[in-house]
């Protein structure tokens, strides 16, 4: 346990100060019991109030000057991702490609946040962005369903970062969520995150995936929010992609939410991934207004906050070029992936 | 007809108390014991976009008047992102409508011109209006226009065999030529003709197979929104008619500009906006249909298949002999 994610945990113990945190912290992943009463204890989610709160952020008009930081803040922070059963070296390679420079035909276009693909790809992946700067996600622990024994979860895990794998994301076992045993949830994510500890003692980002389409209320949210922010995950993330409710306003305002208050309580920084469903530039720049009102700015970069998508990218070139030339583009203008 | 000249009647007396309130209390019917008076229920007009009816993005609207410039309704007054919504709903038409066989395409269009049909009295009532006819002028228009649709429905299987066909080549290959729609045609109705004007400009974009993103008449839109209720309600897919009403010029420009946009009829602009537009439409090199040289057209001549020729490309396939 002695890796950075146990120091992460235990890290509110230490440092904590005035907050009455280190009482609370010391007792609450003792065993199971103490873990459901501090995640009982979370106040309860004003589902109506977050929804509107989430509309009202989403009206906001980003014009101009402001529109074009956005675009490219966006694009910066995308996870451009393949996840197909289909996928194919020559596949991953050429979304290397695409995030490595996103329009060939303009230079000053960023380059994207990461490429992630299924753990088999990641060497792939790996050779194919060799010295540009963009990381390499790989899903992990029997994903999307996060249905197998724990010791399996390890090997897919530790498979994806001997292969080169800069980021991991993990899937939560939501049927043990759902049952109400968090404490195994807890341990897993634990588990993971050393498995994410490379032989020179660095260790790869650790995502986690809630998949909030199923874990069914907001209140889910938030405790499953705090259980991985306890656990020591670096990112949380709203969704596999794989079923049908994904990564939505509110559920992503929630976790801002979480982590803006854990970083008040505890002084660690855990960044946020909305994934799936976002596809359009306005919605992008809608999630950055989000995080800029919600989270503050220091959330407001590709080292905190990311965007799990694929066809995202290319409505926001089509916007840049839309914002540069003045006129409308369209599909026959950017790559097919 | 005696029950149609009665509602005329009584749509007259409704016109005139909207108008002007104090001159309609004195046009109170003749009083009847214990009947209600009913209040009368305005059509709100609105876009045709991907199937739905929208109102403006941007909330607008505008006065329509008749041909004497009295206020028949307001029509929404279309933006460019409701121009940029309704290019995405016709792109997104096109694989099923260029796909679907000419055969299903003639029986969409013709089951178009039944509702129409079915619908003679309202258009009859919103021609007369919009460009000032007699009643007998205006339902001879809308007869025009229903054969209109019937006469392009009954193209679309045809075409093919007219403008395609079997090259002879010098070589031991067939050579076939078949017509292809174009894509996404942006297409600036005519000004003058509401009704008539309107159909033959659109049902020959999409009787083979393109999508149509149509801008109607500026002055008397609202045959053009009421078709789209026609079109909504026939079997034509959502996307493949797109129905705009507003400032012609403003809406032609970033039509003519977008680069998602592959062909520009031009039939309603004047000689100046047409120039202008063409210059913008020669960036990703749409084709152009100029409007005509010789003033108004005569939308009751013969068409002829030029509208349709004019949104097709031609594909050639070579394909050796005893293979």
């Amino acid at each position: 346990m002695d890796t950075e994610v146990s120091a992460r945990a235990a890290g509110p113990r230490a440092g904590g100060g005035a907050t009455g945190w280190e009482g609370v912290t010391g007792s609450v992943t003792g065993s199971d019991a103490a873990l459901k009463r501090f995640l009982h204890g979370l106040p309860g989610v004003d589902a109506v109030g977050l929804e509107e709160r989430a509309a009202v952020l989403g009206t906001r008009s980003i014009k101009t000057s402001a529109k074009a930081y956005a675009i490219d803040l966006a694009i910066s922070m995308i996870d451009l991702t393949t996840l197909e059963g289909a996928d194919t070296p020559g596949k991953v390679r050429t979304l290397c490609a695409k995030g490595m420079r996103p329009d060939p035909g303009d230079r000053a276009v960023p380059q994207v946040a990461a490429i992630c693909v299924y753990p088999d790809m990641v060497a792939v992946a790996k050779d194919a962005l060799k010295g540009s700067g963009v990381q390499v996600a790989s899903v992990a622990t029997a994903f999307p369903s996060g249905r197998a024994a724990l010791e399996v979860k390890l090997a897919d895990t530790r498979a994806a970062v001997a292969a080169g794998a800069d980021e991991i994301d993990m899937v939560i076992d939501r049927g043990a969520f759902l049952a109400g045993r968090y404490l195994e949830v807890f341990e897993q994510i634990q588990a993971v995150g050393e498995a994410c500890v490379r032989p020179d003692s660095s260790r790869a980002h650790l995502k986690v995936i809630f998949e909030n389409g199923e874990l069914a209320t907001y209140d889910n949210i938030r405790r499953c929010s705090w259980l991985a922010m306890l656990a020591g995950a670096d990112f949380i993330k709203t969704s596999t992609g794989k079923v049908a409710v994904n990564a939505t306003p509110a559920g992503t305002l929630l976790m801002l939410e979480a982590v803006r208050d854990f970083r008040r309580m505890t002084g660690v920084q855990v960044g946020v991934k909305p994934a799936g469903g976002i596809r359009t530039a306005k919605d992008a720049v809608k999630y950055l207004v989000l995080v800029n009102e919600t989270a503050g700015e220091d959330w407001l970069s590709p080292q905190w906050f990311r965007f799990g998508a694929s066809s995202l990218l290319n409505d926001l070139l089509m916007q840049r070029q839309k914002l540069a030339t003045g006129r409308y583009s369209g599909p026959d203008y950017v790559t097919v992936d | 007809m005696s029950d149609k000249s009665s509602k005329q009647e009584k749509r007259g007396g409704k016109a005139a108390r909207a108008e002007d309130a104090e001159q309609a209390d004195a046009v109170v019917e003749t009083p009847v014991a214990a009947a209600p008076t009913r209040l009368s229920v305005f059509k709100t007009y609105k876009l045709y976009v991907g199937g739905k009816f929208p109102r403006s993005e941007s909330g607008r609207v505008y006065e329509v008047t008749d041909s004497t410039d009295k206020w028949l309704a307001n029509a929404p007054q279309a933006s460019r992102k409701d121009a940029r919504d309704a290019v995405v709903a016709a792109r997104k038409a096109v694989p099923g409508w260029s796909g679907a066989t000419a055969y299903n395409r003639g029986q969409v269009l013709y089951r178009v011109a039944e509702m129409l049909e079915g619908r003679r009295e309202q258009f009859a009532r919103e021609v007369a209006d919009a460009e000032g006819l007699t009643p007998d002028e205006a339902a001879a228009v809308v007869d025009a226009a229903v054969d209109r649709w019937v006469w392009y429905a009954g193209w679309t299987d045809k075409i093919a065999q007219v403008v395609g066909g079997a090259n002879p080549v010098a070589g031991p290959f067939f050579n076939l030529s078949t017509p292809e729609p174009t894509g996404v045609v942006a297409v600036l109705a005519p000004q003058e003709s509401s009704l008539l004007g309107l159909v033959s400009v659109v049902a020959p974009v999409i009787a083979t197979g393109n999508t149509a993103v149509v801008v109607a008449s500026q002055r008397a839109p609202l045959p053009a929104l009421s078709l789209s209720e026609v079109l909504a309600t026939s079997d034509v897919p959502a996307g493949v008619v797109n129905v705009l009403s507003g400032f012609t010029a403003e809406l032609g420009a970033p039509l003519a500009a977008h680069l998602d946009v592959n062909g520009l009829d031009l039939t309603g602009a004047d000689a100046e906006l047409a120039r202008e537009l063409e210059i913008s439409a020669a960036e990703n090199l749409k084709r152009v249909r100029r409007p005509s040289a010789a003033g108004p057209e005569d939308w009751q001549a013969d068409p002829g298949v030029e509208r349709l020729t004019a949104w097709l490309e031609t594909k050639t396939v070579w394909h050796p002999i005893g293979v």
